[in-house]
Protein backbone atom coordinates (compact mmCIF):
# COMPACT_ATOMS: atom_id res chain seq x y z
CA UNK A 1 0.00 0.00 0.00
CA UNK A 2 1.20 3.46 -0.60
CA UNK A 3 2.21 5.30 1.73
CA UNK A 4 -0.52 8.52 1.12
CA UNK A 5 -3.26 6.01 0.98
CA UNK A 6 -2.11 4.81 4.67
CA UNK A 7 -2.04 7.79 5.89
CA UNK A 8 -5.21 7.89 4.96
CA UNK A 9 -6.68 5.10 6.17
CA UNK A 10 -4.93 5.87 9.21
CA UNK A 11 -6.40 9.22 9.55
CA UNK A 12 -9.75 8.21 8.62
CA UNK A 13 -9.35 4.98 11.38
CA UNK A 14 -8.81 7.71 14.31
CA UNK A 15 -11.55 9.97 13.01
CA UNK A 16 -14.11 7.41 13.55
CA UNK A 17 -12.96 6.39 16.42
CA UNK A 18 -12.95 9.77 18.06
CA UNK A 19 -16.35 10.38 16.80
CA UNK A 20 -18.22 6.69 16.99
CA UNK A 21 -16.01 5.29 20.05
CA UNK A 22 -14.45 7.76 22.23
CA UNK A 23 -17.91 10.51 21.47
CA UNK A 24 -21.01 8.29 20.89
CA UNK A 25 -19.96 5.43 23.26
CA UNK A 26 -19.30 7.87 25.84
CA UNK A 27 -22.60 10.36 25.21
CA UNK A 28 -24.47 6.85 25.73
CA UNK A 29 -22.40 5.82 29.01
CA UNK A 30 -23.03 9.33 30.29
CA UNK A 31 -27.02 8.76 29.81
CA UNK A 32 -26.25 6.10 32.86
CA UNK A 33 -24.29 8.04 34.52
CA UNK A 34 -26.33 10.94 35.04
CA UNK A 35 -29.30 8.74 35.80
CA UNK A 36 -27.25 6.67 38.72
CA UNK A 37 -24.96 9.40 39.92
CA UNK A 38 -27.88 11.82 40.52
CA UNK A 39 -29.48 8.71 42.32
CA UNK A 40 -27.38 7.59 44.56
CA UNK A 41 -26.69 11.57 45.60
CA UNK A 42 -30.01 11.89 46.06
CA UNK A 43 -30.14 8.89 48.40
CA UNK A 44 -32.32 7.34 45.75
CA UNK A 45 -31.63 3.87 43.16
CA UNK A 46 -31.93 4.97 40.04
CA UNK A 47 -33.54 3.57 36.74
CA UNK A 48 -32.64 -0.06 37.14
CA UNK A 49 -35.86 -2.18 35.26
CA UNK A 50 -34.61 -2.67 31.77
CA UNK A 51 -33.23 -5.72 31.79
CA UNK A 52 -32.14 -8.35 29.16
CA UNK A 53 -32.97 -11.91 30.19
CA UNK A 54 -33.98 -10.92 33.29
CA UNK A 55 -30.59 -9.19 33.79
CA UNK A 56 -30.58 -5.83 35.10
CA UNK A 57 -26.90 -4.80 35.27
CA UNK A 58 -27.26 -2.21 37.35
CA UNK A 59 -29.82 -0.33 34.62
CA UNK A 60 -26.38 -0.45 32.49
CA UNK A 61 -28.94 -1.28 29.38
CA UNK A 62 -31.44 1.77 29.88
CA UNK A 63 -29.30 3.95 27.32
CA UNK A 64 -30.09 1.31 25.30
CA UNK A 65 -33.58 1.20 25.88
CA UNK A 66 -33.57 4.75 25.01
CA UNK A 67 -32.19 5.23 22.08
CA UNK A 68 -34.90 1.99 20.72
CA UNK A 69 -37.78 4.34 22.10
CA UNK A 70 -36.19 7.18 20.59
CA UNK A 71 -35.91 5.41 17.24
CA UNK A 72 -39.05 3.99 16.98
CA UNK A 73 -41.45 6.80 18.44
CA UNK A 74 -43.24 9.15 16.16
CA UNK A 75 -41.49 11.99 14.24
CA UNK A 76 -43.39 14.65 14.49
CA UNK A 77 -43.18 17.65 12.75
CA UNK A 78 -45.78 20.84 13.83
CA UNK A 79 -48.00 22.27 11.27
CA UNK A 80 -46.60 25.51 10.35
CA UNK A 81 -42.77 24.75 10.82
CA UNK A 82 -39.72 24.69 8.44
CA UNK A 83 -39.59 21.00 7.45
CA UNK A 84 -36.20 21.17 5.87
CA UNK A 85 -34.60 23.27 9.03
CA UNK A 86 -36.32 21.67 11.27
CA UNK A 87 -34.60 18.56 9.99
CA UNK A 88 -31.65 20.30 9.55
CA UNK A 89 -31.24 21.78 13.30
CA UNK A 90 -30.04 18.85 15.08
CA UNK A 91 -27.95 17.22 12.63
CA UNK A 92 -26.17 20.61 12.73
CA UNK A 93 -25.98 20.66 16.50
CA UNK A 94 -24.73 17.08 16.66
CA UNK A 95 -22.86 17.34 13.89
CA UNK A 96 -20.46 20.50 15.13
CA UNK A 97 -20.41 18.79 18.51
CA UNK A 98 -18.82 15.52 16.98
CA UNK A 99 -16.28 17.02 14.31
CA UNK A 100 -15.12 18.96 17.67
CA UNK A 101 -14.06 15.66 18.81
CA UNK A 102 -12.06 14.86 16.18
CA UNK A 103 -10.13 17.98 16.60
CA UNK A 104 -8.79 16.65 20.17
CA UNK A 105 -5.27 15.05 21.18
CA UNK A 106 -5.83 11.71 22.04
CA UNK A 107 -2.21 11.40 22.38
CA UNK A 108 1.12 12.68 20.89
CA UNK A 109 3.45 10.87 18.12
CA UNK A 110 4.61 7.33 18.64
CA UNK A 111 6.74 4.80 17.22
CA UNK A 112 5.48 1.67 16.68
CA UNK A 113 6.14 -0.95 13.40
CA UNK A 114 8.74 0.93 12.27
CA UNK A 115 7.03 4.32 11.69
CA UNK A 116 5.85 7.42 13.34
CA UNK A 117 2.02 7.48 14.35
CA UNK A 118 -0.09 10.76 15.00
CA UNK A 119 -2.32 9.82 17.68
CA UNK A 120 -4.52 13.37 17.02
CA UNK A 121 -7.44 12.28 14.15
CA UNK A 122 -7.33 16.30 13.21
CA UNK A 123 -4.30 17.68 13.82
CA UNK A 124 -3.92 21.59 13.16
CA UNK A 125 -1.52 24.52 13.83
CA UNK A 126 -5.09 26.45 14.90
CA UNK A 127 -6.51 23.84 16.97
CA UNK A 128 -7.96 25.58 19.72
CA UNK A 129 -9.72 28.36 17.64
CA UNK A 130 -11.07 26.19 15.18
CA UNK A 131 -12.88 23.82 18.13
CA UNK A 132 -13.86 26.83 19.55
CA UNK A 133 -15.49 27.84 16.18
CA UNK A 134 -17.16 24.42 15.25
CA UNK A 135 -18.66 24.44 18.65
CA UNK A 136 -19.93 27.64 18.53
CA UNK A 137 -21.63 26.64 14.87
CA UNK A 138 -24.04 24.24 17.20
CA UNK A 139 -25.57 27.52 18.40
CA UNK A 140 -27.09 28.13 14.31
CA UNK A 141 -28.78 24.29 14.87
CA UNK A 142 -30.48 25.93 18.41
CA UNK A 143 -31.92 29.03 16.65
CA UNK A 144 -33.02 27.09 13.59
CA UNK A 145 -34.50 24.82 15.48
CA UNK A 146 -36.44 27.55 17.47
CA UNK A 147 -37.20 29.40 14.45
CA UNK A 148 -38.31 26.68 12.27
CA UNK A 149 -40.49 24.76 14.33
CA UNK A 150 -43.47 27.49 14.13
CA UNK A 151 -43.39 27.88 18.01
CA UNK A 152 -43.69 30.33 20.30
CA UNK A 153 -42.56 28.88 22.89
CA UNK A 154 -39.33 27.29 20.88
CA UNK A 155 -38.54 30.86 19.59
CA UNK A 156 -38.04 32.02 23.42
CA UNK A 157 -35.91 29.07 24.28
CA UNK A 158 -33.82 29.58 21.00
CA UNK A 159 -33.30 33.35 21.08
CA UNK A 160 -32.05 32.41 25.17
CA UNK A 161 -29.87 30.39 23.87
CA UNK A 162 -28.66 32.65 21.44
CA UNK A 163 -27.95 35.15 23.71
CA UNK A 164 -26.31 32.52 26.18
CA UNK A 165 -23.91 31.28 23.49
CA UNK A 166 -22.93 34.69 22.67
CA UNK A 167 -22.27 35.80 25.93
CA UNK A 168 -20.34 32.45 26.87
CA UNK A 169 -18.04 32.06 23.70
CA UNK A 170 -16.81 34.99 24.19
CA UNK A 171 -16.01 34.50 27.27
CA UNK A 172 -14.57 30.72 26.49
CA UNK A 173 -11.77 32.51 23.98
CA UNK A 174 -11.03 35.42 26.55
CA UNK A 175 -10.18 33.15 28.93
CA UNK A 176 -8.42 31.25 26.96
CA UNK A 177 -6.30 33.92 25.43
CA UNK A 178 -3.95 34.04 28.62
CA UNK A 179 -2.63 30.57 28.43
CA UNK A 180 -2.43 30.02 25.04
CA UNK A 181 -0.04 33.05 25.06
CA UNK A 182 1.80 31.26 27.56
CA UNK A 183 2.14 28.37 25.13
CA UNK A 184 2.82 30.61 22.59
CA UNK A 185 0.96 28.33 20.08
CA UNK A 186 -2.75 27.29 19.09
CA UNK A 187 -2.43 23.97 18.28
CA UNK A 188 -3.60 21.76 21.38
CA UNK A 189 -0.71 19.17 20.71
CA UNK A 190 1.48 21.48 21.17
CA UNK A 191 -0.61 23.10 24.33
CA UNK A 192 -0.22 19.65 25.83
CA UNK A 193 3.59 19.11 24.33
CA UNK A 194 4.38 22.68 26.60
CA UNK A 195 3.24 21.10 29.42
CA UNK A 196 5.28 17.57 28.78
CA UNK A 197 8.14 19.70 28.65
CA UNK A 198 7.94 22.27 31.23
CA UNK A 199 6.49 18.79 33.63
CA UNK A 200 3.65 21.39 35.20
CA UNK A 201 0.48 21.67 34.53
CA UNK A 202 -1.81 24.41 32.99
CA UNK A 203 -4.32 24.77 35.68
CA UNK A 204 -0.82 25.29 37.94
CA UNK A 205 0.19 27.72 36.02
CA UNK A 206 -3.48 29.44 35.34
CA UNK A 207 -5.74 28.50 38.21
CA UNK A 208 -8.20 31.57 37.62
CA UNK A 209 -8.30 30.74 33.92
CA UNK A 210 -8.39 26.78 34.63
CA UNK A 211 -11.68 27.98 36.80
CA UNK A 212 -13.33 30.74 34.54
CA UNK A 213 -12.78 28.27 31.21
CA UNK A 214 -14.67 25.58 33.20
CA UNK A 215 -17.75 27.82 34.11
CA UNK A 216 -17.79 29.36 30.59
CA UNK A 217 -17.81 25.89 29.00
CA UNK A 218 -20.33 24.32 31.89
CA UNK A 219 -22.92 27.65 30.25
CA UNK A 220 -21.63 26.29 26.62
CA UNK A 221 -23.15 23.13 27.05
CA UNK A 222 -26.50 24.48 27.95
CA UNK A 223 -27.16 21.87 30.91
CA UNK A 224 -27.47 22.88 34.44
CA UNK A 225 -27.30 25.26 36.17
CA UNK A 226 -27.27 26.90 32.91
CA UNK A 227 -29.92 24.91 31.10
CA UNK A 228 -31.95 28.03 30.26
CA UNK A 229 -32.39 27.55 26.59
CA UNK A 230 -34.12 24.04 27.48
CA UNK A 231 -35.69 24.91 30.86
CA UNK A 232 -37.45 21.59 31.23
CA UNK A 233 -39.37 22.60 33.78
CA UNK A 234 -40.84 26.11 32.48
CA UNK A 235 -41.63 24.22 28.87
CA UNK A 236 -39.49 27.07 27.24
CA UNK A 237 -37.15 25.02 24.89
CA UNK A 238 -35.72 25.47 21.21
CA UNK A 239 -36.40 21.68 21.27
CA UNK A 240 -40.47 21.27 22.65
CA UNK A 241 -41.62 20.76 19.07
CA UNK A 242 -39.33 17.96 18.61
CA UNK A 243 -39.58 14.40 18.87
CA UNK A 244 -37.99 10.57 18.51
CA UNK A 245 -34.35 10.82 17.03
CA UNK A 246 -34.32 14.32 16.45
CA UNK A 247 -34.82 15.45 19.51
CA UNK A 248 -32.38 12.12 20.38
CA UNK A 249 -29.75 14.22 18.86
CA UNK A 250 -30.47 17.59 21.15
CA UNK A 251 -30.11 15.05 24.11
CA UNK A 252 -26.88 14.02 22.74
CA UNK A 253 -25.45 17.08 21.22
CA UNK A 254 -25.35 18.46 25.11
CA UNK A 255 -23.61 15.37 26.14
CA UNK A 256 -20.70 15.25 23.30
CA UNK A 257 -20.23 19.12 23.28
CA UNK A 258 -19.81 18.08 27.44
CA UNK A 259 -17.42 15.75 26.38
CA UNK A 260 -15.43 18.50 23.91
CA UNK A 261 -15.20 21.07 27.11
CA UNK A 262 -13.92 18.63 29.26
CA UNK A 263 -11.21 17.18 26.13
CA UNK A 264 -9.97 21.00 26.01
CA UNK A 265 -9.87 21.43 29.80
CA UNK A 266 -7.63 17.80 29.72
CA UNK A 267 -5.66 18.89 26.64
CA UNK A 268 -4.90 22.92 27.93
CA UNK A 269 -5.29 22.52 31.81
CA UNK A 270 -4.47 18.87 32.89
CA UNK A 271 -1.57 18.16 30.46
CA UNK A 272 -3.31 16.10 27.88
CA UNK A 273 -2.28 12.79 27.30
CA UNK A 274 0.75 13.13 29.79
CA UNK A 275 1.21 10.92 33.44
CA UNK A 276 3.66 12.78 35.52
CA UNK A 277 7.11 10.50 36.05
CA UNK A 278 5.81 8.55 32.27
CA UNK A 279 7.99 9.14 29.14
CA UNK A 280 4.87 7.86 27.46
CA UNK A 281 6.23 9.14 23.43
CA UNK A 282 9.11 6.79 24.11
CA UNK A 283 7.18 3.70 24.98
CA UNK A 284 6.07 2.34 21.46
CA UNK A 285 2.83 0.96 21.09
CA UNK A 286 2.09 0.60 24.55
CA UNK A 287 2.61 4.48 24.69
CA UNK A 288 -0.08 5.05 22.64
CA UNK A 289 -2.26 3.14 24.48
CA UNK A 290 -1.16 4.59 28.00
CA UNK A 291 -1.99 8.16 26.02
CA UNK A 292 -5.83 7.17 24.98
CA UNK A 293 -6.18 6.12 28.55
CA UNK A 294 -4.69 8.89 30.45
CA UNK A 295 -6.67 11.37 28.11
CA UNK A 296 -10.37 9.43 28.77
CA UNK A 297 -9.10 8.94 32.19
CA UNK A 298 -9.16 12.98 32.95
CA UNK A 299 -11.86 13.79 30.40
CA UNK A 300 -14.41 10.82 32.45
CA UNK A 301 -13.38 12.42 35.98
CA UNK A 302 -13.85 16.12 34.41
CA UNK A 303 -17.52 15.02 33.14
CA UNK A 304 -18.17 13.27 36.84
CA UNK A 305 -17.58 16.82 38.45
CA UNK A 306 -19.43 18.76 36.02
CA UNK A 307 -22.26 16.42 36.21
CA UNK A 308 -21.76 16.66 39.97
CA UNK A 309 -21.88 20.49 39.99
CA UNK A 310 -25.20 20.19 37.66
CA UNK A 311 -27.17 17.94 39.89
CA UNK A 312 -25.70 20.21 43.37
CA UNK A 313 -26.67 23.87 41.63
CA UNK A 314 -29.89 25.29 41.18
CA UNK A 315 -30.72 27.20 37.64
CA UNK A 316 -30.14 30.57 37.09
CA UNK A 317 -31.84 33.44 36.45
CA UNK A 318 -31.56 34.55 32.82
CA UNK A 319 -30.16 38.28 34.05
CA UNK A 320 -27.98 36.24 36.61
CA UNK A 321 -26.63 34.14 33.89
CA UNK A 322 -26.09 37.47 31.68
CA UNK A 323 -24.66 39.36 34.51
CA UNK A 324 -22.12 36.25 35.41
CA UNK A 325 -21.00 35.94 31.43
CA UNK A 326 -20.51 39.71 30.86
CA UNK A 327 -20.10 41.58 34.26
CA UNK A 328 -17.78 39.08 35.85
CA UNK A 329 -16.27 36.47 33.81
CA UNK A 330 -15.18 38.37 30.76
CA UNK A 331 -13.46 41.30 32.97
CA UNK A 332 -11.62 38.43 35.10
CA UNK A 333 -10.88 36.73 31.64
CA UNK A 334 -9.45 39.94 30.54
CA UNK A 335 -7.85 40.73 33.63
CA UNK A 336 -6.48 37.47 33.33
CA UNK A 337 -5.20 37.63 30.27
CA UNK A 338 -3.32 41.29 30.50
CA UNK A 339 -1.91 39.87 34.37
CA UNK A 340 -0.01 37.08 32.35
CA UNK A 341 1.21 38.99 29.52
CA UNK A 342 2.91 41.28 32.80
CA UNK A 343 3.95 38.37 33.86
CA UNK A 344 5.73 37.20 30.94
CA UNK A 345 6.96 40.47 30.37
CA UNK A 346 8.77 41.02 33.63
CA UNK A 347 9.56 37.97 34.45
CA UNK A 348 11.71 37.91 30.49
CA UNK B 1 -48.13 30.27 70.71
CA UNK B 2 -44.60 30.89 69.56
CA UNK B 3 -42.76 32.76 66.96
CA UNK B 4 -39.56 31.92 65.96
CA UNK B 5 -38.04 34.62 64.38
CA UNK B 6 -35.68 33.35 61.28
CA UNK B 7 -32.75 35.54 60.34
CA UNK B 8 -32.92 36.15 56.46
CA UNK B 9 -29.39 34.76 55.62
CA UNK B 10 -26.90 37.81 55.17
CA UNK B 11 -25.63 38.63 51.83
CA UNK B 12 -21.34 38.73 52.49
CA UNK B 13 -19.19 38.86 50.25
CA UNK B 14 -18.56 35.36 50.64
CA UNK B 15 -22.24 34.72 49.28
CA UNK B 16 -21.94 36.79 46.77
CA UNK B 17 -18.53 35.24 44.69
CA UNK B 18 -20.66 32.22 45.03
CA UNK B 19 -17.54 30.31 44.20
CA UNK B 20 -17.44 29.02 48.11
CA UNK B 21 -21.46 28.33 48.24
CA UNK B 22 -20.76 26.05 45.53
CA UNK B 23 -17.56 24.46 47.01
CA UNK B 24 -20.06 24.04 50.05
CA UNK B 25 -22.78 22.38 48.12
CA UNK B 26 -20.62 19.91 46.27
CA UNK B 27 -19.43 18.78 49.81
CA UNK B 28 -22.82 17.88 50.74
CA UNK B 29 -23.78 16.29 47.31
CA UNK B 30 -20.19 14.46 47.09
CA UNK B 31 -20.64 13.36 51.16
CA UNK B 32 -24.17 11.66 49.88
CA UNK B 33 -22.82 10.30 46.84
CA UNK B 34 -19.72 8.42 48.67
CA UNK B 35 -21.45 7.64 51.52
CA UNK B 36 -24.26 5.42 49.89
CA UNK B 37 -21.67 4.15 47.09
CA UNK B 38 -20.29 3.28 50.40
CA UNK B 39 -23.33 1.54 51.78
CA UNK B 40 -24.31 0.56 48.75
CA UNK B 41 -21.18 -1.83 47.86
CA UNK B 42 -21.08 -3.07 51.84
CA UNK B 43 -24.61 -4.21 51.14
CA UNK B 44 -23.68 -6.09 48.48
CA UNK B 45 -20.73 -7.88 50.22
CA UNK B 46 -23.05 -9.12 52.63
CA UNK B 47 -21.75 -6.40 55.93
CA UNK B 48 -24.43 -4.98 57.65
CA UNK B 49 -24.21 -1.33 57.82
CA UNK B 50 -26.34 1.55 60.24
CA UNK B 51 -28.45 2.65 56.92
CA UNK B 52 -29.58 1.20 53.64
CA UNK B 53 -28.07 3.31 50.58
CA UNK B 54 -31.10 4.68 49.32
CA UNK B 55 -34.97 5.20 50.69
CA UNK B 56 -36.30 3.93 47.47
CA UNK B 57 -39.43 1.44 48.01
CA UNK B 58 -39.35 -1.11 45.33
CA UNK B 59 -42.75 -0.69 45.12
CA UNK B 60 -44.31 -3.55 43.01
CA UNK B 61 -42.15 -6.12 44.69
CA UNK B 62 -42.57 -4.56 48.52
CA UNK B 63 -46.42 -2.94 49.64
CA UNK B 64 -46.15 0.62 49.41
CA UNK B 65 -46.07 2.73 52.72
CA UNK B 66 -49.69 4.80 53.04
CA UNK B 67 -50.13 6.66 56.01
CA UNK B 68 -52.68 5.70 58.62
CA UNK B 69 -55.00 8.84 57.63
CA UNK B 70 -54.04 8.66 53.64
CA UNK B 71 -57.68 9.14 51.52
CA UNK B 72 -57.62 5.69 49.85
CA UNK B 73 -61.03 3.72 48.01
CA UNK B 74 -63.90 3.76 49.22
CA UNK B 75 -65.89 1.53 51.91
CA UNK B 76 -68.83 1.35 53.11
CA UNK B 77 -69.62 0.67 56.54
CA UNK B 78 -71.92 -2.13 58.65
CA UNK B 79 -73.90 -1.26 61.62
CA UNK B 80 -73.39 -3.78 64.98
CA UNK B 81 -76.20 -6.00 63.39
CA UNK B 82 -74.52 -6.75 60.18
CA UNK B 83 -76.63 -4.37 57.76
CA UNK B 84 -75.38 -1.69 55.92
CA UNK B 85 -75.37 2.07 57.79
CA UNK B 86 -76.22 3.66 54.70
CA UNK B 87 -79.93 5.52 54.61
CA UNK B 88 -79.88 5.78 51.27
CA UNK B 89 -80.50 9.41 51.77
CA UNK B 90 -78.59 10.46 48.62
CA UNK B 91 -76.56 13.18 49.93
CA UNK B 92 -73.49 11.50 48.87
CA UNK B 93 -74.79 11.24 45.20
CA UNK B 94 -76.35 14.63 45.15
CA UNK B 95 -72.57 16.30 46.46
CA UNK B 96 -70.43 14.25 44.01
CA UNK B 97 -69.06 16.48 41.88
CA UNK B 98 -67.67 13.70 39.35
CA UNK B 99 -71.91 12.13 39.33
CA UNK B 100 -70.17 8.76 40.01
CA UNK B 101 -72.14 7.56 42.79
CA UNK B 102 -75.53 5.64 41.81
CA UNK B 103 -77.85 4.75 44.35
CA UNK B 104 -81.13 2.76 44.47
CA UNK B 105 -82.85 2.77 47.57
CA UNK B 106 -85.79 0.12 48.96
CA UNK B 107 -87.77 0.21 51.87
CA UNK B 108 -85.87 -1.41 55.02
CA UNK B 109 -87.39 -4.00 56.79
CA UNK B 110 -86.73 -2.54 60.51
CA UNK B 111 -89.27 -0.04 60.72
CA UNK B 112 -87.28 2.51 62.71
CA UNK B 113 -85.37 2.87 59.58
CA UNK B 114 -86.70 4.68 56.72
CA UNK B 115 -85.07 3.19 53.38
CA UNK B 116 -82.33 1.46 52.97
CA UNK B 117 -79.60 1.28 49.01
CA UNK B 118 -80.55 -1.60 47.19
CA UNK B 119 -77.50 -1.24 45.18
CA UNK B 120 -75.09 1.34 45.52
CA UNK B 121 -72.21 1.77 42.32
CA UNK B 122 -69.38 4.01 42.30
CA UNK B 123 -67.56 4.51 39.20
CA UNK B 124 -63.52 4.78 40.56
CA UNK B 125 -63.20 5.69 37.17
CA UNK B 126 -64.84 8.85 36.97
CA UNK B 127 -64.17 9.33 40.89
CA UNK B 128 -61.88 12.53 41.64
CA UNK B 129 -61.25 11.29 44.95
CA UNK B 130 -62.48 15.00 46.36
CA UNK B 131 -63.88 13.17 49.58
CA UNK B 132 -67.21 15.45 49.83
CA UNK B 133 -69.17 11.92 49.48
CA UNK B 134 -67.53 11.42 53.35
CA UNK B 135 -67.84 14.64 54.37
CA UNK B 136 -71.70 15.07 53.22
CA UNK B 137 -72.63 11.14 54.76
CA UNK B 138 -74.87 12.12 58.08
CA UNK B 139 -74.67 8.68 59.59
CA UNK B 140 -71.03 7.59 58.56
CA UNK B 141 -71.94 5.10 56.34
CA UNK B 142 -68.63 5.71 54.09
CA UNK B 143 -65.35 6.41 54.39
CA UNK B 144 -62.51 6.49 51.99
CA UNK B 145 -59.80 4.53 54.15
CA UNK B 146 -59.95 1.12 52.78
CA UNK B 147 -56.01 1.21 52.28
CA UNK B 148 -56.18 0.10 48.95
CA UNK B 149 -54.78 2.06 45.92
CA UNK B 150 -54.12 -0.26 43.60
CA UNK B 151 -57.35 0.13 41.35
CA UNK B 152 -56.58 -0.50 38.14
CA UNK B 153 -58.81 -2.34 35.85
CA UNK B 154 -58.71 -3.49 32.04
CA UNK B 155 -62.58 -2.29 31.13
CA UNK B 156 -64.37 0.57 32.22
CA UNK B 157 -66.87 -1.63 33.68
CA UNK B 158 -64.64 -3.09 35.59
CA UNK B 159 -63.80 0.10 37.15
CA UNK B 160 -67.15 -0.06 38.86
CA UNK B 161 -67.84 -1.07 42.73
CA UNK B 162 -71.29 -1.95 43.65
CA UNK B 163 -72.19 -2.70 47.28
CA UNK B 164 -71.07 -5.90 48.42
CA UNK B 165 -67.40 -4.99 46.89
CA UNK B 166 -67.35 -2.03 49.06
CA UNK B 167 -68.62 -3.54 52.03
CA UNK B 168 -66.10 -5.76 52.03
CA UNK B 169 -68.30 -8.78 51.41
CA UNK B 170 -66.92 -10.15 48.22
CA UNK B 171 -63.65 -9.65 46.71
CA UNK B 172 -63.58 -7.70 43.79
CA UNK B 173 -62.93 -9.35 40.21
CA UNK B 174 -63.35 -8.54 36.66
CA UNK B 175 -66.45 -9.26 35.27
CA UNK B 176 -66.66 -11.91 32.42
S1 LIG C 1 -64.64 11.12 46.44
FE1 LIG C 1 -65.67 12.83 45.44
S2 LIG C 1 -65.81 12.18 43.30
FE2 LIG C 1 -65.34 10.33 44.47
S3 LIG C 1 -67.32 9.43 44.90
FE3 LIG C 1 -66.81 10.74 46.67
S4 LIG C 1 -67.79 12.72 46.16
FE4 LIG C 1 -67.70 11.54 44.27
S1 LIG D 1 -74.65 10.01 52.29
FE1 LIG D 1 -74.22 8.18 53.55
S2 LIG D 1 -76.24 7.44 54.13
FE2 LIG D 1 -76.59 8.93 52.53
S3 LIG D 1 -76.64 7.66 50.65
FE3 LIG D 1 -74.57 8.32 50.90
S4 LIG D 1 -73.56 6.69 52.02
FE4 LIG D 1 -75.76 6.36 52.26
Amino acid sequence: MSLALDQAAWTAAKVVFAIFGFGLGIAGFLGWVERKQSAVMQDRIGANRASIFGFRALGLFHPIADAIKMLTKEDFVPRGADKTLHALAPMISLGAGLFCLAALPFGGTVTALGRAWDLQPIASPVGVPLVLAVLALGAHGIVMAGYASGSGYGLLGALRGAAQMVAYEVCLAASLAGVLFLYGTLDLQEAVLWQVRHGLWGIFVQPLAFLLFLTAGAAATKRAPFDLPEGESEIVGYHVEYSGMKFGMFLMTDFVESIVICGLVTALFLGGWSVPGLNLPGMGALGGLLMAASFSVKVLLLLFLLMQIRWTLPRFRFDQLLDLGWKNLLPLSLLNFLATIWGIYLWR
Amino acid sequence: MTVRPVERPRRTFGTQIYLLEVWRGLAITFRHLFVNLGRHALRALGVKTAAPGAVTIQYPEDPAVLGRRARTRHRLLKRGDGAPRCTACLLCETICPAKCIRITAEDAPDPRIEKRAKTFDIDLGLCVFCGYCVEACPVDAIRMDAQDVELSAYTRRDMIWNMPELLGDVPKLPRV
